[in-house]
């Protein structure tokens, strides 16, 4: 054997078994950070110049007296030693001669739900850490949740602290006990108990003289030899496509990672949207081509037929084919402070799949310290929800205990960019396939054509006083004397028939527009053209509305009046009665107006008169050919 | 310095060769083909999501794994992106020499960023210290880098076993339009589903190499046989021993204090920067598979060969929120 081989198999030794992620989850009073440090520590991964830094830091910030505090070994960020907390999820890494191991480390308190699914969405395994003289409590039930909920599959109850049980064998059965039967419900694959004590290492890397009735591995033990991936080959094939790659003329390859599966060459595959099928012609990869390929592997497709195929497709096995619907089922996390509120536009990308979606409907909340559902009207930051969904577009998935890259997304605030949600796809709803359109014979096109005019929506958005609703009745008066078919939608109309369900929270706000816009839509349809006067203060909504209509049919005229001079005006007494506390979410006081970015006409109604506001919306109205 | 043409040999071959299979080359070790594969998945999306990505490219070890990975994620095509180098002119001369011939033998873009204003007022690290020749020439460079071509997202070979801040860092890195840093303002990271969306001016920095720790990526170079800078092999050199650290005299503008001579050390380095700021380590390891057996017994972390982590605690969580890579 040549030096090189020779080191590479010292490097790899019996049986390279590859990655395993997991998740440690507890708090740092249960010794967490101890045991993650021990690890580290035993398989030789502190080095001498990070210990004496330790070492310094312990004397500095540690809670520990003059021993070592592996917790400052792992708190990364300045902010977060000095106050003593850890804010966010940190990855650390050790090997051992058989694997290699990714530890997903989450602190324990506030933002505790969003970091530790963060951590548990790529992890295969949860260490569940309890203290052994505290036994199973709320929070050891929380972290079982969310790591099932995250659709981990197997569990290490690490009873820790054993030292300070008095190394009890009846301690730690009677913790085993009672920890299975709270957890039964969640159905877990494996769940493997083991007592020890991380400050001393015992049953940690070492077996522990003072425990030897434990027979069962030690932590470490566990971690080499347990097996997790045993089925991600075994599942259907699902190759999401990430990027086409097109050299030249004569090459065009799908490249990806699999996520579930195997191919070959001449497997029959199908794009799951369309329903057109090809077959692998060429698996290709810089070693050359390769006979089989599986889940994990990134590789580019060359298919024996030239299909439709884009980013964001997926490519699943013929005979076994993903959900394709655009109304499902999720468990949804929130994971910002601005709360979700069904019936508001979000981005959801699924892989390389993005589109509009919305929660058309919570279901209920979920406790996730007792496990019982909860009724919710929206979701707070690190709140769980069951909800349905609905996308603009039809998207390809699995459930997501059965596949987890493909049964997963993360929600984005269209505005702020932010991830603000993650889900965690259920079942596909039935009624999204058999609500089908009906056709109707006399045409949007028609109505519009026999009425001499473009369709149009003219939505005025703006703080209340700020003459909305006076310009929105100039210039349907002008319109209508002119010869043209329009209908007035406005705020207080709508608010006495259609929507006299609705308050003013968020949620009702986001559910008042959502309505308005379908109405709105049905007129266009109907080839009116429509003046909307309402506050809609939020960007997300407006956007909603948009979007329901045709390019150029939604014209968004910002009435833009300074507070003070809507204040001023008050020509309903609104702010008065906001001022002395009466009414609530009153937008500009206590409730915050979007003003948009780019709006087809801004009028400030402080510098022009409410005639010439109303000419210019209608110079847009001619200029867009809208007015025959 | 090693021979020019030694080198431009030995990355010719490497770019002849690259993307036909090698007779009797054994299969890649489970856990770098897992590695291997998360790496590819991330710079596939960056090519597919973002419209004028770069990859920030620093001639070290980590950014001949992350340029092999790239060759790797788009063959046959070509990486769909330029390199980019942050030069300080304080490069040791190997890395420069390295750097040309890969990229002349790869046929790939390198654009070369220097900070000729301060090049002007003479910073340079003798004259003016590690701290502010570091911001000058290499912070403020890539910055002015970042905004000359307006690139949306920027590969970097970053590592979270590096460093105790970067165990918390994203793949997907935000900045704001100032490329700062905001540790409050980062988006969580579910699955491998990442959130690619930014307004005008802002960019993503990506970390494709996130999960690997140094090990692996000696591991992977041996393993793959990718040509590395001669400087990480051992070698007689000129070096002079100065607060505990062994520093090379790689050109005539070393500034000598009072006493100091250079002596011949066997010596090599871990990791490569600029040379007045990167410490040696006394070695004899001089082929590659003595370096991997001389990690796996060392007992101290690679970046305590790098001056400028030292200056003061939580000092690279500082320079990051000032947008030092």
């Amino acid at each position: 054997m040549n030096a090189r081989a020779n080191i590479i198999s010292r490097l790899t030794r019996t049986g390279d078994r590859g990655v395993l992620r997991f998740i440690t989850c507890g708090s740092v009073d249960d010794g967490k950070s101890t045991l993650i440090g021990r690890l580290l520590y035993d398989s030789k991964l502190i080095f001498d110049d990070q210990l004496s830094t330790l070492e310094k830091d312990s004397r500095k910030h540690g809670t520990v007296g003059e021993e070592i505090d592996f917790a400052l070994l792992l708190d990364g960020l300045e902010a977060e030693r000095q106050q003593g907390i850890t804010i966010d999820v940190a990855y650390r890494f050790f090997s051992t001669d058989k694997r290699k191991f990714v530890v997903a480390d989450t602190p324990g308190h506030e933002q505790y739900t969003r970091n530790m699914a963060t951590g548990a969405s790529t992890a295969d395994l949860a260490i569940i850490l309890i203290d052994a003289r505290k036994g199973v409590l709320v929070q050891t039930l929380r972290h079982s949740y969310i790591a099932h909920m995250m659709g981990i599959r197997h569990v290490v109850l690490a009873v820790n602290k054993m030292d300070l049980a008095g190394h009890s064998r009846a301690r730690f059965h009677e913790i085993v006990a009672n920890y299975l039967a709270r957890v039964e419900a969640l159905g877990f694959e494996t769940i493997t108990p083991i007592p020890m004590s991380a400050r001393y290492g015992e049953n940690v890397t070492q077996r522990s003289p003072a425990m030897d009735w434990h027979d069962g591995p030690t932590l470490l033990e566990h971690l080499e030899q347990i097996e997790t991936e045993a089925d991600a080959r075994s599942g259907p094939f699902r190759f999401p496509v990430q990027w086409v790659n097109r050299p030249n003329l004569d090459f065009r390859g799908f490249a990806g990672t699999i996520v579930s599966g195997t191919v070959k060459p001449g497997d029959e595959v199908v794009v799951a949207s369309s329903g057109q099928t090809a077959k692998v012609a060429r698996i290709v990869t810089a070693e050359g081509d390769i006979v089989e390929a599986g889940a994990g592997e990134a590789v580019t497709l060359v298919l024996d037929a030239e299909i439709d195929i884009i980013r964001g497709d997926m490519l699943s096995a013929a005979g076994d084919r993903p959900n394709v619907a655009s109304q499902f089922a999720a468990e949804v996390l929130w994971m910002h402070e601005d709360a979700m509120h069904p019936g508001r536009s979000y981005l959801l990308k699924a892989g390389g799949q993005v589109t509009p979606v919305s929660v058309t409907e919570l279901k209920y909340g979920v406790d996730i310290n007792t496990y019982d559902h909860i009724p919710a009207k929206e979701l707070g930051m690190n709140a769980i929800g069951q909800c349905n969904l609905s996308t603009s577009r039809a998207i390809a998935f699995d459930p997501y205990h059965e596949i987890r890259d493909t049964g997963s997304f993360i929600l984005i605030d269209r505005y702020t960019n932010q991830t603000v949600g993650a889900g965690m796809i259920r079942f596909a709803l039935r009624r999204a396939t058999n609500i089908h359109a009906q056709k109707m014979d006399v045409t949007k096109a028609r109505r519009a054509e026999l009425k001499a005019q473009k369709p149009a929506v003219l939505w005025f958005t703006g703080l209340s006083g700020a003459g909305k609703s006076t310009i929105a009745n100039i210039v349907e008066r002008r319109l209508a004397e002119a010869g043209h078919h329009t209908y007035s939608l406005d705020g207080d109309n709508v608010r006495h028939g259609l929507n006299r369900d609705l308050g003013f929270t968020e949620g009702d706000r986001v559910e008042n527009i959502r309505r308005i816009g379908e109405v709105a839509k049905l007129f266009v349809d109907a080839g009116l053209i429509v003046t909307c006067s309402f506050i809609s203060p939020f960007r997300a909504e407006r956007q909603m509305v948009r979007e329901l209509m045709e390019e150029g049919e939604f014209i968004e005229v910002f009435v833009d009046a300074p507070l003070e001079v809507c204040m001023a005006r008050d020509p309903k007494g609104l702010y008065k009665k906001a001022q002395a506390g009466e009414i609530k979410n009153f937008t500009g006081f206590d409730s915050p107006y979007e003003a948009p970015e780019m709006p087809e006409l801004h009028v400030e109604t402080g510098q022009i008169s409410a005639e010439e506001a109303a000419d210019r919306v209608i110079a847009i109205l001619r200029q867009s050919g809208r007015l025959g | 310095m090693v021979d020019r043409s030694v080198i431009a040999a030995r990355i010719a071959d490497y770019a002849n060769t690259f993307g036909q299979p090698r007779a009797g080359k054994p299969s890649l070790s489970a856990h770098l083909k897992a590695l291997e594969a998360e790496s590819i998945h991330i710079m596939r999306e960056v090519a597919a999501e973002f419209s004028n990505p770069v990859m920030l490219y620093s001639i070290g070890k980590d950014s001949a794994v992350m340029l092999h990975l790239a060759l790797k994620a788009f063959y046959p095509s070509r990486p769909p992106f330029p390199l980019q180098h942050v030069d300080t002119t304080w490069k040791f001369r190997d890395m420069i020499m390295y750097r040309d011939a890969l990229a002349e033998a790869l046929g790939l873009e390198m654009r070369v960023e220097i900070n000729e204003d301060g090049l002007k007022r003479g910073i340079g690290p003798f004259a003016s210290g590690s701290n502010l020749h570091t911001q000058v020439m290499k912070t403020e460079a890539l910055r002015a880098a970042m905004n000359r071509h307006g690139y949306d997202a920027a590969f970097g070979g970053a590592r979270r076993d590096e460093e105790k801040s970067r165990a918390k860092e994203r793949i997907f890195s935000f900045r704001d339009a100032n490329h700062g840093w905001e540790p409050r303002n980062q988006r969580p990271e579910l699955w491998q589903t990442y959130n690619t969306r930014i307004r005008q001016g802002e960019s993503i920095r990506v970390f494709p190499l996130s999960n690997w720790t140094e090990l692996d990526i000696w591991q992977y170079i041996l393993e793959e046989d990718i040509p590395i800078v001669p400087l990480y092999l051992a070698a007689e050199r000129p070096v002079v021993e100065r607060d505990g650290q062994l520093l090379m005299v790689d050109d005539d503008r070393f500034v000598f204090a009072n006493g100091e001579t250079a002596q011949m050390r066997m010596v090599r380095f871990r990791t490569l920067g600029c040379y007045p700021l990167t410490g040696a380590i006394e070695s004899t390891a001089a082929t590659l598979e003595e370096v991997v057996m001389e990690m796996l017994t060392a007992r101290t972390s690679e970046r305590s060969g790098r001056l400028i982590d030292h200056d003061e605690a939580g000092s690279m969580e500082k320079k990051k929120r000032e947008g030092y890579f």
